[in-house]
């Protein structure tokens, strides 16, 4: 508490500092930024951390003590995409937020971001990796990481080249960011004189011995899934325990997750390869900023930065600089994010005019001892 | 396509008995309740899903978290199937007594039970959501994640058919289905309580005629029914190594698949029609992709239906001989 009281203290002294202060059309106040995504469902396992990113960035601003503070207000959607329109409306009718973190999935996106265009909401995701997304024209959607026709090929590239597998059996759960990723590895695959195999399944089901006797009978490489970590971490489980025990286990972004080792067992899971467009600071990074970011992270929440925690934090550090230069309606926030150009934990944040990030990395992590680990950039990782 | 089916045969065979089993036992709460009420209890998903979290309870309770060998390991695994036994079992005595028995008494339609029993199924989803998984399994906000089972026994291949290896664990869920089903049916065909099923389920009024309690017939009915459910939540967890507060949905239809297959209110014929669409599952599976085994499942449910609308074996709990 003492603490607090003499960070808002020192807030206040430098509060009176900023030139920006006389700029600021909106009187002074509170502006709401919602945050939507799976929070207490089935993989809120990856929402949870760009959650609280989000909020990090926001309760460091708040400490600033600033004219315009910002409320961060959470929409648990559980990942459901009508659950997610309904959100939706809420946060622009009753709570009128000026901004939306998320929507997380891209499923719920595609119904959620036509909602906030509409009512010309600004929104920038810090997950939603679906590719289509960003061709429908809207003008108030943004993307803070890559997509998966990046994500994908790039994978695909360190499947066929650093893992070097000549025969790949690939799986997708069918869902709206399951079916395209895996699709993207697929054709990418192909034209690598690399042999694919092909199967579904369906993630609502926890028995896919039809799957796991598919692979055990086609003796692949290497396995991708495309689909999130609660059916992966199964799946994974149920491949090892059927003596599929050689073949390299892939996956994409959606299983990055410390549940896809809970659900396989440590055993099962060590060596399991993920791709991500996203960055996980590790404890020993570097850089500055970054082990800054890191360490405020670890003292926060009492646990180091996952999945889209960077993400999410450089997502709400996009509104945050908005209202910092004076910006507090949709319009005038939507402009500036247009021309925003920071450098971020995560990677330097600059928007095209799709909404896309400009930034296009991608990187490969290992499961090693039980823990994820960041094997490097996908182009230039290599499997020791 | 043809290689591919003699190469996936067997293992498809193992899995598809093992699952099927499992949809068997399931199977027999439905198609008891349906024989002494005429009632789907559409709740006996839930009591499927307490009896793996019942289950899941002993080796949370004990901290278990490597696996176990010899006597240590039967223990647990009759510990944790008569952990699920009285969790399911309890689960639908008082589903009956609460949901049921006051509809019942007061000569309301079987669709207002159906209602009741869709409600009781909304509620027990929600209460281990909301409720029991945070505080009984102390994993505050993850109601809705799935929960894993740490490993308790090894994967060993027990024997191996062909080439493919039979693992230790899918032997027990089949043969442990297997022993239940017998056990299930001579009580039903040798004992007093047997009879008094039966005759319940042939008719009530004259059963009460000749002395029977229908009140606890109904009730032995879902103690049973709910035993049943117990074993197969138990068998699930120990095999499958996960559960979650939806799990009993996707089984729940799939039992009762198996129920109205094999010929609804008949005892062989949820085990037949369990064992049937465990297997055509797992073997439709192989000749198109995972994801439409639903599709050839249901296919053949209703092709079954056109040409044999009792189900295989038809309604037989009527028409036994007491």
């Amino acid at each position: 508490m003492a603490l607090t009281l003499g960070l808002a203290a020192c807030g206040n002294d430098g509060g009176t500092k900023p030139a920006d202060g006389g700029s600021s059309a909106a009187a002074s106040g509170t502006v709401k930024i919602g945050f939507m995504g799976d929070l207490t469902g089935s993989n809120a396992g990856i929402v949870i951390p760009p959650r609280n990113g989000a909020k990090l960035a926001i309760d460091e601003y708040n400490k600033t003590n600033p004219p315009v503070k910002i409320e961060l207000v959470p929409y648990d959607s559980q990942g459901d995409a009508s659950k997610a329109v309904a959100l939706a409306q809420q946060a622009i009718k009753s709570d009128k937020i000026v901004g939306l973190v998320g929507p997380a999935f891209s499923g719920e996106s595609a119904q959620v971001a036509p909602v906030l265009e509409e009512a010309e909401i600004p929104s920038v995701t810090a997950s939603a990796t679906n590719t289509n997304l960003a061709a429908n024209g809207w003008k108030f959607w943004h993307r803070i990481l890559p997509n998966d026709s990046v994500q994908g090929p790039g994978i695909a590239d360190f499947i066929a080249g650093a893992a070097a597998a000549k025969t790949v059996f690939v799986i997708d759960d069918k869902s709206e960011y399951g079916k395209p990723l895996a699709d993207a590895v697929r054709t990418q695959l192909g034209t690598k004189a690399v042999k694919v195999t092909n199967d579904s399944l369906d993630p609502a089901e926890s028995d896919f011995s039809s799957v796991v006797n598919k692979v055990a009978a086609s003796k692949p490489d290497a396995i991708f899934f495309g689909g999130y970590y609660a059916a992966g971490g199964n799946l994974l489980k149920q491949l090892r325990d059927k003596g599929v025990k050689d073949a390299k286990f892939f996956s994409g972004d959606g299983s990055l997750d410390k549940g896809l080792i809970d659900g396989a067992g440590a055993a099962n899971a060590e060596g399991a390869l993920v791709g991500c467009p996203c960055y996980i600071a590790t404890p020993d990074v570097a850089d500055a900023k970054v082990k800054t970011f890191a360490d405020s992270y670890k003292a926060a929440y009492n646990t180091d930065p996952a999945i889209y925690a960077a993400e999410g934090y450089d997502a709400a550090t996009v509104f945050v600089e908005a209202v910092k230069a004076g910006n507090t309606t949709t319009d005038k926030i939507n402009e500036f994010l247009k021309t925003v150009d920071l450098g971020g934990v995560s990677k330097h944040v600059k928007f095209g005019a799709n909404g896309e990030v400009e930034a296009k990395d991608i990187y490969i992590y290992q499961v090693k001892g039980g823990a994820i680990t960041l094997l490097g950039k996908a182009a230039e990782a290599k499997l020791g | 396509m043809f290689n591919d089916f003699i190469n996936q045969f067997w293992p498809a065979t193992i899995d598809g008995l093992a699952f099927g089993s499992i949809y068997a036992l399931i199977a027999l709460g439905y198609t008891m309740v349906y024989g002494v009420l005429r009632l789907i209890n559409f709740a006996h998903s839930e009591v499927f899903m307490i009896g793996t979290f019942g289950a899941m309870f002993v080796p949370f309770v004990f901290g278990i978290t490597s696996p176990l060998t010899g006597i240590a390991l039967v223990g647990m695994i009759l510990g944790m199937i008569l952990a699920g036994v009285l969790a399911s079992a309890g689960t639908a005595v008082t589903l009956e007594r609460i949901a049921y028995r006051p509809l019942r008494n007061r000569g309301a339609s079987r669709l207002a039970a159906l209602i009741s029993a869709i409600g009781a199924s909304i509620f027990l989803q929600e209460l281990f959501a909301l409720l029991v998984i945070p505080r009984v399994f102390d994993r505050p906000n993850q109601g809705r994640i799935q929960m894993g089972l740490p490993r308790l026994m090894e994967r060993e291949e027990l024997f191996s058919i062909f080439g493919h290896s039979v693992r230790v664990d899918q032997v027990l869920v089949i043969v442990a289905a297997v022993g239940m089903m017998i056990a299930l049916d001579m009580l039903v065909n040798r004992t007093k309580i047997g009879r008094g099923i039966r005759a319940t389920a042939q008719n009530p009024e004259a059963a009460v005629l000749m002395g029977v309690d229908i009140n606890k017939i109904v009730r032995m009915t879902f103690l049973i029914g709910g035993g049943m459910a117990g074993v197969a939540g138990a068998l699930y967890l120990i095999s499958y190594e996960n559960t979650n507060y939806y799990i009993g949905f996707l089984f729940g239809i799939k039992a009762f698949t198996a129920a109205v297959l094999g010929g609804i209110g008949n005892l062989r014929g949820a085990l037949l029609g369990g064992v049937a669409l465990g297997l055509v599952e797992n073997y439709g599976a192989i000749f198109s992709g995972s994801d439409w085994k639903h599709v050839i499942s249901f296919t053949i449910l209703v092709l079954v239906l056109m040409f044999r609308p009792t189900g295989i074996l038809g309604e037989s709990l009527q028409q036994a001989r007491a």
